[in-house]
């Protein structure tokens, strides 16, 4: 092994959005000799053999930003794409930023930033160039890894790196970057980078981290929430085959450490067979109430009277008397669970000195904040290495198994790794939360929604709505129409929620916009049309807050572009199959889908095909990745329909795929994608198509079988019975 | 001391019979590519072949194995089929978080080689046991069939240009 000074360029965002570049120093080694590697950036290092190692600063969980960030890099760089090879970021917020996986957010804050490092760095090599040949920047170009000046001399970047690292950074914000019509990777497709690894199963997600001397645990904890360890004979589970010890540990925390019994073993099985010699005594009494008969039955009541009022326009009241139109429906959604494929797991060492963590983790940063308060120690001495995460789905937006790992580690005083069982997964799930809803409108007699009232039945923990939840989105009856209400009641709860996948979007838009499918119907309109009317009386109304406002004109453009690819005004319709369309705004994208289901008397439905079509910007930067978010949010958001968590007693009833359908191969429908490019900055993929999905299957099963769908999960039964009560 | 063929290697282990394939896999002998994800035989992250057959690891006690030939992910470059599988992939760009992706490979790979060119309904069968949370469902249907040299409408750069 060599040693090999590395320079670095130091980079960080500013709060005001720009760059802050600077130097520092630091040593590092290489297993295989490229050669003298020099780090131009923090982002950058160059091999004298024109490698390019660029940094992908966000943890990767399926959504391909280990992929996308780095071409944004290279594309402003000027490098092939073949030459470049991607390493994962240290978690430093410091040097890095805000690291995460959530909210769809890397594309809409990392676009010009990652482009301005690429840039950066293709200055100091212009400049490096420029100083040899004492010129000035203007008579250089740069190609695929080389700076040219004009007279023919060419120098590859691997031979000026080294200077270049020691010159003084430009302000990012002031240099040129490309004109997009001259990008050579950004809107190309780059396969994922990884993929070579995992089709010959290298071992790179985090359950696959293997230390010397590692022991493997298992945490058992109560399946009721809250609920505390009284007491529990340790001693047989002690004794068992390859056990190395079994011990408790105290709660301190419900989104890290909660009460447990650690078992240390030498085999993950050792460890997971001894816990059936476990008969933990659980005070469980806090959970006694909390069981989804009494939530349901209560949320009817709540929802007889009058809610909390959130938000009010006009007289919501008085519109609905005058409307020539009324309707009135309740709508409900289950808890789910968001069970990526990877089960949760952690591996830790913790020393006096030091605390080395793997994780497939969505905020590294915030997990290593989390183990240094569970532990009492420094954050300084903990070090977090992000592992590719098998799915996060929002559920590593939460730490805790983090918390237990090193926990676990610390009391065993040796390499531990923990791993969840699928039933430790789903029993202590951050859940989405269910909700239940009662929405009514008008219709005044030019056919124009005039009157919008919600009010919801959330539910709290401490009297505050619970995480993953919110009393209204961004509904679109509630943005056009004049007169509105938004108002709430309350269920106080002891289940842990979480932001699952679009989140608070992923239920509003059922609610929201099957509703809208039923006004349009009852007000004798195409729900296409009724929806494009409303929107082009609102279409200045854009209030120019491009990440916060609804833009009529993007959703009508989508809008329209979805209603031709489909067919939709020459749709056939009956013999159980129908077309049923919605439109969401989530996450600063705008899409509407179209769904084509199949319904049977016997209450079996499928969706055939979805057709969607979505506005993010102005730009796609990796065309197949993209693609590939829109196509499994469809799934997803498909597939969520048939699956819920009850709970009984403060305990998820569910334990592992057995109880919770999923999307599988048989009901995979064609989806049909196409993107309509807009005037307005790129924004992330990860969530907003799946939204509109659940509604457009919801409204296609309308159009197919004339039952109106007002309940989640859908199941065969349920279908079957409201297609027999609709024919008596 | 039980004696277990894996990917062409003899490999000795000294655990209980009734320890599954796939932690005498993943821990004992350190090959992390085949997965667990739920360990009821519900989801085929954890899909080996043993004489060709795909089966769950997580089920399969290790001293019922005698002297059944293990095939990993590690070792399904080996087979033709698995190469054909690997490649098309690859080429077709599958993968969300890929973790699945082992167990869908050692499905589809056996798959091939019992049926050389399998329709949509074939595929169905055979897949359906294994779950792809992220849902790429289509891709890996267009992929197998690339493997085995039929037609596939690819439409992933499709719908992206202005
Ligand atoms: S882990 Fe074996 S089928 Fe899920
Ligand atoms: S690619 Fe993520 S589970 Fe299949």
């Amino acid at each position: 092994m060599e040693t090999t000074r590395r320079l670095f360029l130091k980079s960080g965002v500013l709060a005001g959005g720009g760059l802050l570049l600077g130097f520092g120093l630091s040593a590092c080694t290489e297993k295989d000799d490229p050669g003298p590697v020099t780090a131009v950036t923090d982002y950058v290092a160059i091999s004298s053999d024109g490698i390019v190692t660029l940094i992908a600063k966000n943890p990767e969980i399926g959504q391909g930003v280990m992929t996308s960030l780095p071409m944004l890099i290279a594309e402003e760089l000027d490098v092939l794409w073949a030459n470049v090879r991607i390493e994962t970021a240290a978690s430093d917020d410091k040097r890095f930023g805000a690291q995460f996986a959530g909210g769809s957010m890397a594309t809409a804050l990392e676009y010009m930033p990652m482009r301005q490092v690429g840039a950066a760095a293709r200055w100091l090599l212009i400049e490096a160039a420029a100083r040899r040949m004492k010129a000035t920047h203007d008579a250089f170009t740069t190609k695929a890894g080389k700076v040219r000046h004009k007279d023919g001399t060419t120098f590859d970047y691997g031979e000026l790196a080294a200077e270049a690292a020691l010159l003084a950074p430009p302000d990012p914000t002031k240099l040129t970057l490309k004109d997009p019509k001259n990008f050579l990777l950004i809107g190309k497709t780059q396969k994922g980078y990884d993929n070579p690894k995992i089709v010959r199963g290298e071992p790179i997600f985090g359950i696959d981290v293997s230390l010397p001397g590692m022991l493997y645990a298992v945490y058992l904890k109560s399946p009721v929430y809250g609920a505390r360890l009284i007491s529990c004979d340790l001693s047989a589970a002690k004794a068992a085959n390859g056990v190395k010890d079994v011990f408790v540990l105290k709660g301190t925390d419900m989104h890290g450490l909660k009460d447990g019994i650690a078992i240390v073993a030498t085999s993950w099985w050792y460890a997971q067979a001894a816990r059936a010699l476990l008969s933990p005594v659980w005070d469980e009494a806090v959970g006694k109430l909390h069981d989804s008969e009494i939530y349901s039955q209560t949320a009817k009541t709540l929802l007889l009277g009058e809610g909390e009022v959130k938000e009010k326009r006009g007289n919501a009241d008085a519109a609905l008397r005058s409307a020539t139109h009324t309707f009135d429906a309740e709508y409900n959604v289950p808890f789910l669970a968001h069970v990526p494929m990877e089960p949760q797991n952690c591996t830790a060492v913790v020393k006096a000195e030091g605390v080395e963590i793997w994780a497939p983790t969505q905020q590294p940063n915030d997990g290593k904040a989390l183990i240094a308060k569970t532990l009492s120690i420094d954050p300084a001495i903990v070090t977090v290495h992000m592992r590719r995460c098998g799915g996060g789905f929002g559920r590593r937006l939460e730490n805790d198994y983090m918390a237990e790992a090193a926990a676990i580690a610390q009391k065993a005083g040796a390499p531990v790794k923990l791993v969840w069982a699928r039933e430790d997964d789903v029993a202590h799930d951050f859940f989405r939360p269910g909700g239940y809803y009662r929405v009514r409108a008008g219709v005044d007699a030019s056919g124009k929604l005039a009157a919008y009232i919600s009010h919801s039945v959330n539910f709290t923990r401490e009297g505050k709505i619970v995480q993953g939840d919110e009393v209204a989105g961004n509904a679109f009856a509630l943005t056009v129409a004049p007169h509105t209400r938004i108002e709430f009641s309350k269920i106080e709860t002891t289940i842990p929620t979480g932001y699952l996948r679009a989140p608070v979007s992923n239920a509003l838009a059922f609610v929201h916009e099957t509703f809208c499918d039923e006004i349009a119907h009852g007000a004798g309109q195409d729900p296409i049309a009724f929806r494009l009317a409303h929107l082009n009386a609102h279409i200045d109304d854009y209030n120019g807050d491009r990440f916060g406002g609804y833009n009529p004109s993007r959703m009508r453009a989508v809008l329209k572009t979805v209603e031709e690819r489909s067919g939709w005004r020459s749709r056939a319709s009956g013999k159980g199959e129908g077309m049923g369309v919605a439109t969401y705004f989530s996450h600063h994208g705008y899409f509407a889908e179209v769904a084509k289901v199949r319904v049977t008397d016997d209450g079996k439905w499928r969706v055939l095909k979805v057709w969607a079509v979505g506005d993010v910007g102005n730009q796609i930067v990796n065309p197949s990745a993209a693609k590939n978010q829109v196509e499994g949010a469809v799934m997803d958001g498909i597939g969520s329909m048939s699956a819920e968590i009850t709970f009984s007693k403060g305990r998820a009833v569910q334990t592992n795929f057995q109880d919770i359908p999923m999307m599988r191969m048989p009901q995979a429908p064609e989806v049909d994608v196409q993107f309509v490019l807009s005037e307005f900055p790129p924004t992330g993929l990860g969530e907003p198509a799946l939204p509109p999905v659940i509604p457009a299957v919801a409204n296609a099963i309308f159009a197919a079988c004339g039952v109106r769908l007002r309940q989640l999960p859908l199941t065969e039964q349920d279908l079957r019975a409201a297609i027999d009560t609709a024919r008596t | 001391m039980i004696t277990l063929s894996v990917n062409g290697q003899p490999r000795q282990l000294k655990v209980p019979d009734e320890m599954p394939l796939l932690w005498v896999l993943r821990d004992e002998l350190d090959l992390k590519g085949t997965k667990f994800g739920c360990g009821v035989a519900q989801c085929g992250a954890c899909t080996v072949h043993i004489d060709g057959e795909p089966v769950r690891a997580c089920i399969t006690p290790v001293g019922g194995i005698g002297d059944g030939k293990v095939v990993t992910i590690e070792g399904i470059a080996g087979n033709r089929q698995g190469r054909a599988i690997q490649e098309a992939w690859l080429e077709l760009d599958v993968i969300q978080c890929g973790y699945c992706q082992a167990g869908q490979i050692m499905t589809a790979t056996a798959l091939l080689t019992q049926n050389p060119t399998p329709d949509d309904a074939a595929i169905d069968v055979a897949m359906e046991g294994n779950l792809c949370r992220c849902a790429t469902y289509k891709r890996i249907r267009a992929a197998i069939k690339s493997a085995s040299g039929q037609p596939v409408d690819d439409t992933r750069n499709r719908g992206t240009e202005a």
